[in-house]
């Protein structure tokens, strides 16, 4: 095995692609494209919820209650309604998530020291969408009702005290935005299926054509075969990969926090992974259209289901938190967010690279085995 | 000891046996066709001595290096052009003869290159993508790439199906002149026209050797003489002609009959009268040499005691 003989092998395949523009952009610019695509659409963040408001009350009291919900961003007060009938069609229209309805007596009882009941009432289709705004709007009315019980004990002057001062502190991704936890398994999820597919369709292509055997006379060893397209598609995926932070921070202002060196640790030893589940697809497959298919599966089903990337592995049934250890993605997911979004160092996630190691010296064995024996 | 010696050489894909115990004694600087129908065998036996395929059994010696142990060493002194086109289309050609060269660890290539452009009249076409090759060019293109590393002995696997005839007369010079050089080549065809123009043919049908010998005593193994005859109704004339027990064999070509005989004057005329009994006249008849293709098609006819519907068929 020599560098000189690698050489000619990633000088053709780079003459290849950089000929074929079609496929070029699609693995540089489609990984970074696809990020701004599903991380704008795959959005869990509940803002901006359309609210109706059914004031019965119209007194100054209720205009300051409903201003708690309209100075927030989570709720846009658009509408004002005059009785029921008009919550219906709103909410029927999907043009309200939200209907508040504060009752003719709202500030009297209030002031009397009694209770006032007011009704929301919640569009429950969405049930994400709707269990967080439940979670916002009972902390709202909570706190209002607080400072009411503060303004009347100071009125009689006694002190009052929080038993229990409620203030969680939120490490890591304080504003909660969806986009910090997305963006890491995007990044995943992207490099994955281009490392995977890009790889197998390469060498089913040259199958196809004949040019495998070509090769097999000369005096090139299969393994630098194997070496040369590994390492240019390495390349054109790390490539890939700079794009796709670069995207993730212009747009999403996902930044690096912890060391991009482990970072690229951790990219290059998942995307070896990643090639190397592309040329065992490639050993099993004798045309383009089978390999693409069995790329593209072996790649994004598990990668989208099993890896925590959308879905929490935690919660998931025991059964399928076991069968998720067969995608690395799951371990890659955890070492990108731990740097990405956490900035901590690689004492915290060592163990993740070690299985991404096992997972990528596993497939690269056993596709290099399989294609050392000759073809059939 | 010859350059290649091939003993027992056997391939099977799960129950079809592909070639079966071949025997091929190959010598230095001779041009050997391998000639026989589809599926007989001879690309399995091409890709085993070239090393791609694995035999099921037997074995074979390639410029004294053993095929099953020293293959990589074979490697450096063969060159093996497969039936379809397989070099890149979307590399010019300058840039795929620098690829194989390089690959066959041949770094200083560029004179060698400019011959073998010269030698296959490809230079004007060098910036050319190997995909927007005529037909002929691609594989001529493809012969220098096989050409590029000096080797000892090419293997082509029929080089010259689906070429035009002018290219095709291009192709048969080149290889003339290569075979001035001392280069031993082993080309498979199933033009038999072709195989008469090699120094020693071997006949394989069924993935085993019917007959190896230059094609001038190959023509002379077959017993008797072949008359040509043009009449109507050619396919009953011929059926009714195998029935009898006047002839060794026929054979149908399409427009006209080749009757083996064993004396042409004295059958001739038994011939005329049969057909003449079953309504059949005769437009024509000429006594010819035995082509290879009469000598193939009787060996094959012999060999399986197939109809001879079935043998135009094959072929």
């Amino acid at each position: 095995m020599t560098f000189k003989r690698i050489k000619p092998v990633v000088k053709k395949e780079f003459l290849q692609i950089l000929r074929d523009k079609r496929s070029l952009s699609v693995l540089l610019v489609f990984p970074a494209l696809l990020i701004m695509v599903v991380g704008f659409a795959l959005n869990f963040d509940v803002k901006h919820i359309p609210m109706a408001v059914f004031d019965q009350d119209k007194s100054s009291q209720s205009r300051e209650f409903i201003r708690n919900f309209s100075n927030t961003e989570y709720f846009d007060v658009k509408y004002y309604i005059g009785g029921y009938d008009e919550v219906d069609e709103l909410l029927n229209n999907d043009n309200a998530r939200i209907a508040l309805v504060i009752p003719p007596d709202f500030s009297k009882s209030l002031s009397l020291g009694r209770n006032a009941n007011i009704q929301i009432i919640i569009d429950g289709s969405n049930a994400n969408t709707a269990t967080t705004a439940i979670g916002y709007m009972s902390v709202i009315v909570q706190t209002y009702s607080q400072r009411i019980i503060e303004q009347t004990f100071q009125r009689v002057g006694v002190k009052m005290f929080l038993p229990i001062d409620f203030r969680p502190k939120i490490w890591y991704n304080p504003e909660l935005s969806s986009a910090k936890f997305l963006i890491p398994g995007l990044i995943g999820f992207i490099l994955m299926i281009s490392a995977v597919i890009s790889t197998s369709l390469s060498v089913v292509r040259e199958k196809e054509r004949g040019t495998m055997e070509q090769m097999m006379v000369s005096s090139l060893h299969t393994v630098e075969i194997i070496i040369g397209k590994t390492l240019t598609y390495l390349f054109i995926a790390l490539l890939a990969s700079v794009f796709v932070l670069v995207v993730g921070f212009v747009f999403f202002d996902v930044a690096v926090r912890g060391s991009i060196f482990w970072l690229y640790v951790g990219i290059f030893i998942f995307l070896l992974g990643g090639l190397g589940q592309g040329l065992l697809i490639s050993t099993i497959t004798q045309n383009q259209q089978v390999a693409f298919m069995l790329a593209v599966l072996s790649s994004l089903l598990p990668t989208f289901l099993l890896s925590g990337f959308v879905f929490p592995i935690r919660s998931m049934p025991i059964m399928l938190q076991i069968i998720s250890n067969v995608t690395p993605a799951k371990f890659f997911l955890i070492v990108v967010r731990s740097v990405i979004v956490k900035g901590v160092g690689v004492e915290a996630f060592w163990d993740q690279l070690i299985y991404m190691i096992i997972f990528m010296v596993l497939m690269i064995t056993i596709s290099s085995v399989r294609l050392m024996r000759k073809v059939n | 000891m010859s350059l290649i010696e091939v003993r027992e050489l056997t391939r099977r894909f799960d129950d079809i046996v592909a070639v079966d115990h071949l025997q091929l004694f190959i010598e230095e600087g001779e041009m050997f066709g391998i000639v026989g129908p589809d599926g007989a065998g001879k690309s399995t036996t091409f890709r085993m001595l070239c090393g791609i395929l694995t035999p099921t059994a037997g074995n074979a010696t390639i410029l004294g290096y053993d095929l099953l142990r020293e293959s990589r060493k074979i490697n450096k002194h063969i060159g093996y052009l497969s039936q379809r086109f397989s070099l890149y289309g979307d590399l010019t050609i300058d840039e795929n003869i620098e690829f194989f060269a390089e690959i066959n660890d041949v770094y200083n290539f560029k004179n060698r290159r400019e011959e073998l452009l010269e030698f296959t009249r490809l230079t004007p076409f060098r910036k050319r993508l190997a995909d927007q090759l005529s037909g002929g060019m691609k594989q001529k293109l493809a012969l220098a790439c096989t050409l590029i590393h000096h080797p000892k002995i090419i293997f082509l696997d029929e080089p010259t199906t689906g070429v035009d005839p002018v290219s095709r007369r291009d192709f048969w010079k080149i290889l003339s002149a290569l075979l001035e050089s001392k280069i031993t080549i082993v080309m498979s065809t199933p033009y038999l026209d072709e195989a008469e123009r090699c120094g020693r043919v071997a006949l394989i049908n069924k993935g085993s050797c019917m007959a190896v010998d230059t094609p001038l005593q190959i023509k002379k193994m077959m017993k008797g003489d072949v008359i040509e005859i043009v009449c109507d109704n050619i396919r009953s004339a011929g059926k009714g002609l195998k029935e009898s027990n006047l002839v060794l064999g026929v054979q149908t070509f399409g427009d006209r009959l080749n009757v083996i005989v064993e004396n042409a004057e004295h059958d001739f005329a038994l011939i005329e009268k049969h057909l003449k009994k079953t309504g059949i006249g005769i437009t024509d008849h000429r006594c010819v040499a035995p082509s290879l293709e009469n000598v193939f098609i009787s060996l094959m006819s012999r060999e399986a005691k197939n109809s001879l519907e079935t043998i135009r068929d094959i072929e």
